[in-house]
């Protein structure tokens, strides 16, 4: 059976702590005068991304080149390949050219599984559809664990994660892996931002947590889904959820502001984040590499890592 | 095309709708010309079935034959073909083709060539409005003059209630069925699956139970004002099941239909992500498949209809949001049925035979007692094989089954139409 990184749960708790310290050592190799290892020499890995994405691309694709893999990166608009070939074809294609992994985003969620079907390789799911996004969980929890100085228990860590749950894999999966290390989790949306069902904590108030959490995790908020019958427009969404001034100013001041980016300054953001010390925007960019080489090690590595 | 045969069928166990016998039933000129005990063989061919069930061949109120306009799927040939070894003796063919079932000419057409391929009745159904469009009714007369008794927009439902009430009106006098797939569809806006647990943890857009509930209410009602009858397609949910329920208890003029793969498979076969399990209306959850059979095993829910959906592998090899909807269903809906109905062969024959044949204007000539000076439209039915579909095994031309690997109890044996062996020991012979 081939290894893949899909989904959290898929992953495990014991592969998840393995794959935390991992990227503590990945960090600690980021740090280095030359960040690069050859423990993937030799090895090729595929950027298979059929939704717009700039920056998790380039987080991947640096994540290879440090662990000294062959990339080819192929980005197109998923409409474009249906006037062609189809999915399967494309994934066959690259991998008759000898891929080791596959690296996919695709804005329908079950891609991953679908190319993992079609493919040998292992397969590395860099975010689908509303469903899954494991390595910016791995990241976020690596950026609390790391900030906070915490081993893997995340007990008695409180995580307000605020905004449009229903629409993010970011959501689903940093709940999960904080829910799995032991954090306490609430969702913070109106109803018609929340899953059908939902079996995690949730609140419209948000003014009723802010100055109790220890993480204020921001999502995203589509500008298209404000006057679409989904929340009203006109400025509504951002008086109701966003982080504006006052709010900052409720924060603890050993809380961490997140937010897997990029953000929509003005909707969900009405404070420039930079400014507060609380913010972990740029850490969790920069643990992004060292998560993400930690997943294609796990998955391809033999050889060492040592300078 | 075949000769009629001449056949004794020895040591059979006949169910029918008139109940069980140990009788011999002898076949000639395309007509059951004698029953009885140790019928002795004259110059026919002696078929041996002991330990098998002889009943009136099956009728299949739902099936998509994808001819014309999309022979990559499904042609009536290939369709047929696999309707015989599922033990159907005739089939309703939805209108969703291209050209779409809205007019005199694509009906004749499909009526012509289901007779010219001869392996099973090939009964057309109608589209209520032109082009499924939802907006201008279909020539329900002339369609019914060539043949026609079954009208839908089935893949989707007439939204339109004023539209809905008038089509029932007009077709309340010509003895004609309207039949409705049940889902309004501004409740259902890009749904991949049954909006419930599943469907929130996996991160795909849900289609609600009452987007279902709401069109079979409302058809209910419709019918009661009208008085004509309305036939639900595939029920999915308790509610839907219950609704009719209360129907019938006030003796209203509606029948309804379920699926195979909605008594048998649950919504979270999506966790696999794979687009087999994409049909509509979607697998829904244990509850209702709990519901469903007790529909079925009431008598709520007249007919097991397959909606046999035919889909080529570069449609189904596709995202979820963007592979077709639907699953192969005519070569495995005995199995599947007889699997997880616990009920006696004759009510589930009757759900696949009798009762389909009334609801489909069939039963001239199907689902008729299995008794002298009837038509020979017969299925053998070899009850005890536990077996799993083999998918390259399929007449069908497509291979979107969704119960691979899946356990399913008794086979088709012999399937006769019209007095010939069509399917003889689970092989097509043309």
């Amino acid at each position: 059976m081939t290894l893949h990184f899909r989904s959290i749960e898929e992953v495990g708790t014991e592969r998840i702590h393995r794959l935390l310290d991992l990227t503590e050592h990945m960090a600690a190799v980021g740090r280095r005068p030359n960040p690069k290892v050859p423990a993937l020499r030799g090895k090729t890995v595929c950027n298979l991304f059929f939704e717009d994405s700039t920056r998790t691309r380039m987080s991947f694709d640096l994540a290879a080149k440090r662990l000294s893999a062959d990339t080819m990166t192929l980005a197109v608009s998923s409409s474009s390949v249906n006037k062609g070939e189809s999915l399967r074809d494309t994934v066959e294609t690259l991998d008759a050219m000898g891929v080791d992994a596959f690296v996919v985003r695709h804005r329908t969620s079950g891609v991953p599984w679908q190319v993992a079907s079609w493919t040998p390789a292992a397969v590395v799911n860099a975010g689908d559809g509303w469903h899954a996004h494991p390595t910016q969980a791995l990241l976020d929890a690596y950026t609390i664990r790391h900030r906070r100085g915490l081993t893997n228990d995340f007990s008695g860590i409180r995580v307000a994660i605020v905004g449009d749950i229903r629409h993010s894999r970011v959501a689903r999966s940093t709940t999960e892996i904080l829910q799995l290390l032991g954090a306490e989790v609430i969702h913070v949306a109106p109803r018609t931002l929340l899953p059908p069902t939902s079996d995690v904590a949730t609140t419209t108030h948000l003014d009723d947590v802010i100055s109790e959490v220890d993480v204020l995790y921001m999502l995203r908020m589509q500008r298209e889904r404000m006057g679409a019958g989904i929340v009203p427009d006109g400025g509504e969404y951002s008086r109701r959820f966003a982080l504006d001034e006052r709010r900052a100013a409720a924060l603890r001041s050993d809380a961490l502001l997140m937010h897997p980016g990029p953000m929509n300054r003005g909707v969900e953001m009405m404070v420039d984040p930079t400014e507060l010390q609380q913010s972990t925007i740029l850490d969790q960019v920069t643990n992004g590499i060292a998560a993400r080489m930690a997943v294609l090690f796990d998955l391809l590595g033999s050889g060492g890592i040592e300078e | 095309m075949m000769n009629k045969e001449a056949v004794l069928f020895a040591g059979g166990l006949v169910v029918d709708e008139s109940g069980e016998r140990h009788f011999d039933v002898r076949v000639r000129d395309g007509l059951v010309v004698e029953t009885g005990s140790d019928l002795a063989a004259g110059d026919e061919e002696r078929v041996d079935i002991s330990g098998c069930i002889l009943a009136p061949g099956f009728v299949d109120l739902h099936t998509h034959l994808r001819e014309p306009g999309m022979p990559e799927a499904e042609t009536i040939e290939t369709g047929s073909r696999a309707a015989a070894l599922g033990g159907y003796t005739a089939v309703v063919a939805m209108p969703n083709t291209d050209p779409t079932q809205d007019c005199v000419e694509v009906v004749e057409f499909v009526s012509k060539r289901g007779r010219e391929i001869g392996l099973c009745d090939v009964r057309p159904s109608g589209s209520i409005t032109i082009g499924r469009a939802g907006a201008q009714l279909t020539p329900f007369a002339d369609l019914a003059a060539v043949g026609v008794h079954l009208f839908t927009d089935d893949g989707s439902g007439v939204q339109d209630e004023g539209l809905m009430r008038r089509a029932l009106e007009y077709a309340g006098e010509l003895g004609v069925v309207l039949a409705q797939h049940c889902e309004v569809a501004s409740l259902t806006a890009g749904a991949v699956m049954h909006e419930g647990e599943c469907c929130s943890h996996l991160g795909l857009p849900g289609w609600p139970s009452l987007a279902e509930e709401l069109m079979v209410h409302r058809d209910i009602e419709l019918s009661r004002l009208t008085g004509s009858p309305v036939h639900l397609l595939h029920l999915s949910t308790a509610r839907s099941v219950e609704l009719v329920r209360g129907a019938k208890a006030d003796g209203l003029p509606v029948t309804a239909e379920a699926t195979p793969h909605h008594i048998s498979l649950t919504d979270e076969r999506l966790s696999s992500f794979d687009t087999r399990y994409k049909v509509n209306p979607p697998l829904r959850t244990m509850a209702d498949i709990e519901a469903v059979k007790a529909g079925l095993l009431d008598g709520t829910i007249d007919a097991i209809a397959t909606d046999h959906a035919p889909h080529p592998s570069a449609a189904k090899d596709r995202p979820l949001d963007e592979a077709p909807p639907g699953m192969l269903g005519l070569e495995t809906a005995l199995g599947v049925a007889r699997a997880h109905l616990d009920c006696s062969w004759q009510h589930l024959i009757g759900a696949l035979s009798w009762r389909p044949a009334r609801i489909a204007g069939l039963s001239d000539r199907h689902g008729r007692p299995v008794s002298e000076g009837e038509p020979a439209n017969l299925v053998v039915i070899d009850p005890d094989p536990d077996w799993q579909v083999d998918p390259s095994a399929l007449a069908s031309r497509s291979r979107n089954t969704p119960y691979i690997g899946i356990d399913l109890k008794s086979r088709v044996r012999h399937t006769m139409f019209e007095g010939r062996m069509v399917v003889r020991d689970g092989i097509a012979t043309a």
